[in-house]
């Protein structure tokens, strides 16, 4: 694949700088290039991405970066903060008309999901904020649109306000709101055609639409895949319309989303929701920061290292490494060890938050049995002090009796030793070479 | 003869070509005035070929959706042409990056449109896949009518049994084209609605039968699956089959666009791609890197939202579409 991570893209850089007593200017020129390519390939606009590299070199420049010991990471830390603050805070309220029925209209483009989201949207406000929205479908144009949102309106038992393809979108609009008022539904969403943005008479329709209606809510309902043109869309929707938020949909999907910081950036709306799959509960408040983190393609590394941080103590951990450096690593150490790691919270999480993770086949849809760990601690649990020192003294009665005292099977105990055996072979691996090559050791397996 | 001159040229032979071309001009406006209106916006200001220059210019390029990694081995090509042939003005420097763009186009199989690949005296099989929203549908309705006015005997099947009123908007189709729609129900296997249409084609002596399929993300392994399944059907009923499958993008889709290409083609073997929605302000470039990259070509375009709206793919007027300004700027 083409894409990478930007914690990837940083390595190569990072190892030269990391040979260096101080980091030049050069040097913050790489990376920001580097910072440049990652948010490119991301598909951030790249008029976004200047004023943001403008932003992060100033900063890098600056003592932030060049005085800390560890200028890689202090480089993703410093662009991952400029992106989150772009994006701003979670916002995903919807508002509540003085006056029932509160009316929400859906526009958008061709194709970027505005019927199926229109029916995610009444899904939640019936189920999270126990409303009644009626839909109304006002997209004419596209053959079976309004039989696509009746079909939605049946799954989710909802009323769907339609006057067939020949109607006028404007008059279908105010005649649902109408149609909303006598049957109490407090909400009214509005479905329209996907048009686009330079379709000038199209653009007017919705214009009247609105002046007709009054909505509370516009939405613009955005493709999370859409590349550079996210910018022009966003851009002449919100100045032809006033938009109140955004919904990113098919946000399911394995694109970065550079399209989400682009409209934020040229709008300033918020985007509000968005869409996370085929079903009509996939539809969940929009994370900024998570997206943040996706579009540079890393993961939530910073929040799993400060998970790190409060739940190691620093000092144990010195001790560790220096157990782990003379082999000296015991069963004691590994449940402490195991201890630590529970405490940072599911195992599920962490591993989602390791960057590459994801990618990886095998652990991309394994579930990660916390009730092996449980077994785990139960066998370490069962061996006398001796055994947990010198696993060598291990043999066929010992390991029955451990079998025995963990409620486990002698097979179980087995793979256990044999799982010890091969981490202590690799931590001697890993601390060997790190030797070798200077520089600080490892600390963690896990980090 | 400039380079610029043989490409106009090709244009002034015949009306016909004349013809397509003013339609890609006409559907690509937005994206011609602002992609060459920014080439030339770089050159006015930039008097001096620099780095700064070059950097500029990648952005120009990235912003049409030409894949990074695409845009960094032209640039690269274009520094290695700038030193080669000593080139300092950046008036000059214009002919060289419209030539080293097009070459992109081209590869080395040069002046080729490419067309659909559709059986005599057989029955034609024809797959068109996609991630959700790009427009298959409307395409499947517009190739048919298209196929349908070649005096072709078409036949659709409603594969898509998972979208509500997907089923509904090919039967509208269908009747536009005034062409048959073979369909079961919704939620009914894709696979067996596919080998229903496969018989019916048959039974009824069709000439092409087009299978349109529901959405899916292409990391959704599981709806992949589905179609390889679909796709395998197909071979097993039709010797040769399916004779195209084509991809169906969205010219507004950024770099994801490429990892639609690379999955959708391992699962199905993509023969072609049809590229919807260029008549926004979408660049399309992405056709630059899909071609450059992974080498599958495009077969269609989406101008507009009329059934004659779908264009076979004219590489020569893709690009003079493209770069008309330049062009006629350029009349030495």
């Amino acid at each position: 694949m083409a894409f990478e991570g930007l914690a990837d893209r940083l390595q190569s850089t990072m190892k030269k700088i990391k040979g260096k007593g101080k980091v030049s200017e050069q040097d913050v020129k790489e990376m920001t290039r580097e910072v440049r390519l990652a948010l490119l390939e991301a598909d951030v606009n790249f008029k976004v991405v200047k004023d943001l590299i403008k932003r992060i070199k100033e900063r890098a420049v600056g003592q932030e970066v060049m005085e800390s010991l560890t200028p890689g990471q202090q480089v993703i830390k410093v662009v991952k903060e400029e992106l989150t603050e772009l994006m701003g805070g979670e916002q995903s309220k919807i508002a509540v008309a003085d006056r029932s029925p509160t009316v929400i209209m859906m526009v958008g483009l061709q194709g970027a999901g505005k019927t199926t989201t229109t029916g995610k949207l009444a899904n939640h406000l019936r189920k999270q904020h126990n409303r009644s929205p009626l839909l109304a479908a006002c997209d004419v144009y596209r053959p079976a649109a309004i039989e696509q949102l009746e079909t939605l309106g049946q799954q989710l038992d909802m009323p769907v306000f339609s006057k067939g393809t020949e109607a006028n979108p404007v008059d279908i609009a105010s005649e649902a709101v109408q149609q909303a008022k006598a049957d109490h539904n407090d909400y009214v969403i509005i479905d329209t055609a996907g048009r686009l943005h330079v379709d000038t008479d199209l653009m007017d329709e919705l214009q009247q639409v609105k002046s007709s209606v009054k909505p509370d809510e516009i939405f613009l309902v955005v493709d999370a895949m859409t590349g550079q043109d996210a910018v022009n869309v966003a851009e002449s929707f919100n100045e032809q319309l006033d938009l109140s938020g955004v919904v990113l949909t098919k946000l399911d999907g394995d694109t970065r989303g550079g399209a989400a910081l682009s409209i934020k950036a040229v709008t300033d709306k918020p985007i509000k929701f968005a869409g996370t799959g085929e079903k009509l509960d996939g539809f969940e408040a929009f994370h900024p920061e998570r997206m943040a983190s996706r579009i540079l393609g890393m993961g939530d590394v910073l929040s799993l290292i400060e998970k790190a941080q409060t739940n190691v103590d620093e000092k144990q951990a010195k001790e560790l490494e220096q157990k782990m450096r003379t082999a000296s690593f015991t069963f004691d150490d590994f449940l402490e060890q195991m201890g630590q790691v529970k405490e940072m919270g599911p195992l599920e999480d962490l591993m989602g938050m390791i960057p590459g993770a994801s990618k990886m086949k095998g652990l991309k849809n394994a579930q990660i049995d916390e009730k092996q760990l449980v077994y785990v601690e139960a066998i370490i649990q069962s061996m006398t002090k001796k055994e947990r020192q010198e696993p060598s003294i291990m043999n066929a009665s010992r390991k029955k009796r451990i079998a025995k005292g963990s409620g486990t099977s002698v097979s179980q105990v087995n793979r256990l030793l044999k799982q010890f055996d091969e981490m202590k072979k690799m931590m001697k691996q890993m601390t060997g070479a790190q030797k070798g090559k200077k520089g600080k050791g490892m600390k963690f397996p896990f980090m | 003869m400039s380079f610029m001159e043989k490409l106009k040229n090709k244009f002034k032979q015949n009306e016909e070509t004349e013809e397509v071309s003013a339609k890609y001009k006409e559907g690509m406006e937005k994206t011609r005035n602002s992609f060459s209106g920014k080439i030339n916006d770089l050159i006015a200001r930039y008097r001096k070929v620099d780095e700064d220059f070059f950097e500029e210019l990648e952005e120009v390029l990235i912003s049409a959706d030409v894949g990074v990694m695409t845009v960094m081995d032209l640039v690269e090509g274009l520094k290695m042409e700038v030193k080669r042939q000593n080139i300092k003005d950046t008036k000059e420097v214009k002919d060289v990056i419209s030539e080293k763009l097009v070459e992109i186009y081209y590869g080395d199989d040069d002046e080729q449109i490419e067309e659909l690949r559709i059986e005599e005296d057989q029955l034609s099989v024809i797959l068109v896949v996609g991630v959700n929203g790009v427009g298959k549908t409307t395409s499947i309705g517009k190739l048919a009518h298209k196929l349908k006015q070649d005096g072709k005997n078409v036949v659709l099947a409603a594969g898509d049994t998972f979208r509500a009123g997907a089923i509904e908007q090919l039967d509208v189709w269908g009747e536009r084209a005034n062409v048959d729609v073979i369909k079961q129900s919704a939620g009914s296997d894709p696979a067996a609605v596919i080998f229903d249409g496969i018989n019916a084609a048959k039974s009824r002596n069709a000439d092409v039968l087009i299978c349109d399929t529901a959405g899916r993300l292409q990391n959704k392994v599981n709806l992949m699956n589905e179609l390889s399944k679909v796709k395998r059907v197909i071979e097993r009923e039709v010797p040769g089959a399916p004779h195209e499958v084509l991809l169906v993008l969205d010219g507004t889709t950024g770099q994801n666009a490429m990892s639609q290409a690379k999955t959708f083609s391992d699962a199905t073997d993509v023969t072609g791609i049809v590229l919807t929605k260029l008549d926004g302000t979408a660049k399309g470039g992405i056709v630059l890197a899909i071609r450059n990259e992974l080498n599958i070509p495009v077969k269609y375009v989406g101008l507009g939202e009329k059934v004659e709206d779908l264009q076979e793919f004219n590489a020569h007027a893709f690009v003079y579409g493209l770069f008309a300004d330049l062009l006629e700027e350029n009349p030495e």
